[in-house]
């Protein structure tokens, strides 16, 4: 079957199975790398792209209920030479490890900010929840996003 | 280190076997990777340092173009654990020149040297120290050219950090033009000048991670984003676990399957190629279809880890002193245990392999490629020099997952499909089903303090399998007991002393009486393991610091004035007190029911990075949970190359170790694992982090690099049970210390 599909502000057709994880597409079909396989299961959050501005977990999308929604992955939000203010407060807090789930913690931190540009401590964590850290980045990761939505630190736990 | 504390110290019958055994395992102990995986290439320089003993000639290291560009190759392969930068910041430090002008090529047995393994937290000493003194050759070479150019001493010219040599009456010759009148195919020389930490331009700063923009805009960082020109997707069929086997998978109807390319079949190994990567996996899915029997050893059964102590052991005498007597106050009794833990992961194993014109080209994020070219090499039957593994970043992993049997499985589908790349990912399943665990493991401890409040007696034990069953030759790959013909496993050994294996770490660096340490090396695996971050160094440390705060409680003395009354290594001291300053531990809250505050110390092997840790926690006594408020952290790894490096690797080992000692255990039946995602096998996740975490480096100017990967592991976990403890009363000895045990515990302490 053939979708048509907006990816990072592009139009695509794609031909592809109708219940094709959405994962599947963006890497296979489009050549993207942003979103990761990490569990196929919606456990760990590597795969999270924002559909409709929300954060999804694309290995649990199937590509015929994407529909009309807009996809968007890190690539859409800006290159190497041109991060967005997150990309950016990640670069600055160095806020990776080995890195393969900081696509997916950058599109699910970025669909909040999105939505609440201030959130609290509280409410940062608690969004963040669904992502997953092996190499313990968390800290760095919650610098990050704070400096975006101007948390002051510390205001945690 | 070793020899002074056997001085230090009467030996018990046999001491000159000791004495002989520590001085031959130091050369072991120095051989590239810490010992883990093959033995690594000859040491032909003892006279060099680092990785410069096994390949003293400059150019295998760095190479300078007329235009002054140069080339740098290191051995040792970035996990994630920023050693690239690191290194790059190391050798351009020693060349005095931009980062920018170096090409920086790692891990690839095409190009780079054979530095064994990227383990052991041995990169710095290995390569940093190789890339240090072979930078500062190629410096003293490079002015000594130009001094030759211009017909004046060298001691009138300097390097000016820019890629040129100046004069001080003002000309200047650049790297390039020196360079031309150079062969830099010559052996390192032992004494070139260092650069002065004080003049440092490049070193000890924090100069950002080279590999992290690709990582935060989606670049292609990763073996898993690798897509060669006509690559098919592959995916493994097999049982649920390690020792399983599938009984009739359905191969006729996976052969029909929409996108399927071939079915790799050899003996019980069965693999699916297809067009594109989902359709691989439906595929798999249709294949697995399928019972399984149960083919491997037996599982540990309802006794967990302390299945290990019924199982035929090796004793190994780990260190004996004999003080003489003295007399016992109060003693301490206690047996310690960890479960068998997931490296867990995030991005399950990959490998991408093509057989090109008879040769194999893998790349593999595979911790071990020089062990693995020739191990692979064995197992698809080519020659050794016909296999070429490139080493590609993948998710961390944090010793040996299944990113060995991942490329050895792709490198026998690649064999079936000449001038076809090959990507096999392995499913979340199956990397925790099929990878080695970190080691389950027990220990028992028996101590005493005098009068004095010194420890009179020190008996101790530990029981394991070995840490390093890492492939070496092709039996050591879960799919070589597979196909046919098969390779026989790899026979596990245990690391000797002084890095160790299930005993790192159970020789106290601390000054103890009347010691008698004993490691009980268990062939026999219950549950296929191999390294994990830290090795045996988690639980012996957890232990003796558990011992050490119950000790110190039974004595009336404060566990830092306990701890620092039984250390006399300055630098120990150091960072304890830094820590404990840091965090405030004079004025710290008293244990009271709810709330209380832990520390531990440990330096890694005792040979390597110095780590204390401090820290705050809360206890909700109504459900066991942990809330973790603060933690400070103290670490002297020697010479900093890169500080926000080493503090990102302590910020991230407190988490994983906190993560360890809390929720993790990978769970069994009679038959196979029962931990298969992250619903069965939980890690930490955001709720649960630190409200804080501040880690303090000491810096140590000059010094030695001291490997930071791996320094928190011990200590974090020791600290955070020694908290429980002081909060709630009760000492808890078996992790993982979930909210269900710890309530049960309070329940029971009334």
């Amino acid at each position: 079957m053939t979708f048509e599909l907006t990816v990072n502000d592009k139009t695509h057709i794609v031909d592809a199975e109708a219940e094709t994880p959405l994962l599947y597409v963006l890497r296979g079909e489009l050549g993207l790398n942003g979103p990761k396989y990490g569990c196929g299961l919606g456990q760990c959050g590597a795969c999270t792209v924002q559909l409709g501005g929300k954060a999804v977990y694309s290995c649990l999308t199937p590509l015929i209920t994407v529909g009309e929604r807009e996809v968007r992955t890190v690539e859409g939000l800006g290159g190497v030479d041109s991060m967005n203010p997150l990309q950016q407060a990640f670069a600055d807090e160095q806020a990776a490890q080995c890195g393969y789930c900081i696509a997916g913690m950058i599109m699910r931190a970025q669909a909040l900010l999105d939505e609440n540009p201030h959130p609290t401590e509280a409410e940062i964590r608690s969004h963040m929840q669904p992502n997953l850290c092996r190499c313990g980045t968390h800290m760095r990761i919650l610098r990050a996003i704070r400096r975006v939505a101007a948390v002051p630190a510390g205001a945690a736990a | 280190m070793n020899a002074p504390v056997l001085d230090r110290r009467k030996v018990l019958s046999g001491g000159a076997l000791v004495v002989a055994f520590a001085m031959t395992s130091r050369l072991l102990g120095d051989a590239v990777g810490g010992g883990e995986g093959g033995a690594g290439p000859k040491v032909v320089r003892p006279d060099l340092e680092g990785s410069l003993k096994t390949d003293p000639w400059l150019d295998a290291w760095i190479r300078i173009d007329a235009e002054g560009q140069a080339t740098v190759c290191s051995g040792k392969a970035e996990l994630g654990q920023g050693i690239r930068t690191a290194l790059l910041q190391v050798v351009a430090e020693e060349l005095d020149m931009p980062p920018a002008a170096i090409t920086f090529i790692t891990a690839d047995t095409g190009r780079t040297p054979d530095e064994g393994l990227t383990a052991g937290s041995h990169s710095m000493q290995d390569s940093g120290t190789a890339l240090a003194n072979a930078g500062a050759n190629v410096r003293m070479l490079l002015i000594g050219a130009a001094a030759k150019r211009l017909g004046i001493p060298v001691r009138e010219l300097d390097t000016t950090g820019d890629g040129h040599i100046a004069a001080r009456d003002g000309r200047r010759v650049s790297y390039g033009e020196a360079a031309r009148a150079l062969s830099l195919h010559v052996e390192a020389v032992a004494d070139a000048p260092r650069r002065s930490p004080q003049s440092y331009r490049t070193m000890n700063r924090d100069f950002r991670r080279v590999d992290i923009p690709a990582k935060l805009t989606g670049g292609e960082a990763y073996v898993q984003d690798m897509r060669l020109p006509g690559m098919v997707h592959a995916r493994v069929v097999r049982g649920p676990s390690y020792g399983t086997r599938l009984t009739a998978p359905d191969i006729a109807a996976a052969r029909k399957m929409p996108g399927v390319l071939r079915i790799i079949q050899n003996g019980q190994f069965l693999a699916i190629v297809a067009r594109k990567e989902w359709q691989a996996i439906q595929a798999m899915r249709v294949a697995q279809t399928s019972d399984y029997v149960k083919t491997g050893p037996d599982l540990p059964g309802e006794q967990g880890p302390r299945r290990l102590q019924s199982l035929a052991s090796r004793e190994i005498i780990v260190e004996q002193s004999d003080d003489g007597p003295k007399a016992s106050t109060r003693t301490f009794k206690g047996s310690f245990s960890r479960p068998w833990y997931s490296h867990g992961s995030i991005g399950p194993s990959c490998a991408v392999a093509h057989l090109h014109g008879g040769e194999l080209t893998i790349w593999s994020h595979s911790q071990g490629v020089f062990d693995m070219h020739r191990a692979t090499a064995e197992l698809v039957g080519l020659a050794p020099d016909k296999v070429r593994v490139i080493h590609t970043p993948s998710a961390g992993c944090y010793g040996h997952n299944g990113a060995d049997d991942a490329t050895a499985e792709a490198g026998l589908i690649a064999m079936q499909l000449p001038g076809v790349p090959v990507r096999l990912q392995w499913m979340r399943e199956q990397e925790f089903g099929w990878e080695p665990c970190g080691c389950g493991m027990v220990t028992q401890i028996e101590a005493s303090i005098g009068p004095d409040n010194k420890i009179a007696h020190w008996k101790y034990e530990v029981w394991s399998n070995s840490h390093n069953n890492r492939a070496v030759g092709a039996g050591g790959y879960a799919v070589a007991q597979e196909i046919v013909p098969g390779f026989p496993m790899q026979v596990p050994a245990p690391i000797p002393m002084p890095e160790g294996d299930g005993d790192r770490n159970a020789n106290p660096l601390y000054v103890f009486n009347n010691m008698d340490i004993r490691y009980h090396f268990v062939p026999e695996m219950p549950m296929r393991v191999s390294a994990l971050r830290s090795l045996g160094a988690h639980l012996n440390i957890f232990t003796m610091e558990a011992a050490l705060d119950e000790l110190a409680k039974a004595g009336g003395v404060d566990p830092l004035a306990f701890r620092l009354a039984h250390m006399q290594d300055e630098r120990a001291r150091a960072v304890m007190l830094r820590a404990t300053d840091a965090f405030g531990w004079s004025k710290r809250l008293r244990g009271d029911g709810r709330r209380g505050c832990g520390m531990a110390f440990a330096r890694y092997k005792n040979r390597g990075a110095y780590c204390a840790i401090a820290l705050e926690i809360e206890i909700e006594r109504e459900t066991g949970a942990i809330t973790i408020h603060r933690v400070n952290a103290a670490v002297d790894a020697g010479q900093p190359a890169n500080p926000n490096g080493i503090r990102n690797q302590i910020e991230g080992g407190i988490i994983q170790s906190l993560s360890w000692a809390i929720h993790e255990d990978m769970t069994y039946d009679t038959s196979k694992r029962t931990g298969f995602d992250w619903g069965t096998y939980p890690i930490l996740r955001f709720d649960q982090v630190p409200g804080s975490i501040d880690v303090d480096i000491v810096e140590s100017a000059g010094l030695p690099f001291l490997g930071a990967g791996e320094a928190a592991q011990g200590p974090t976990s020791a600290a955070l049970a020694n908290a429980i403890a002081d909060a709630a009363g009760v000492r808890l000895c078996d992790m993982p210390l979930t909210p269900a045990k710890v309530k049960a515990a309070i329940g029971n302490a009334g």
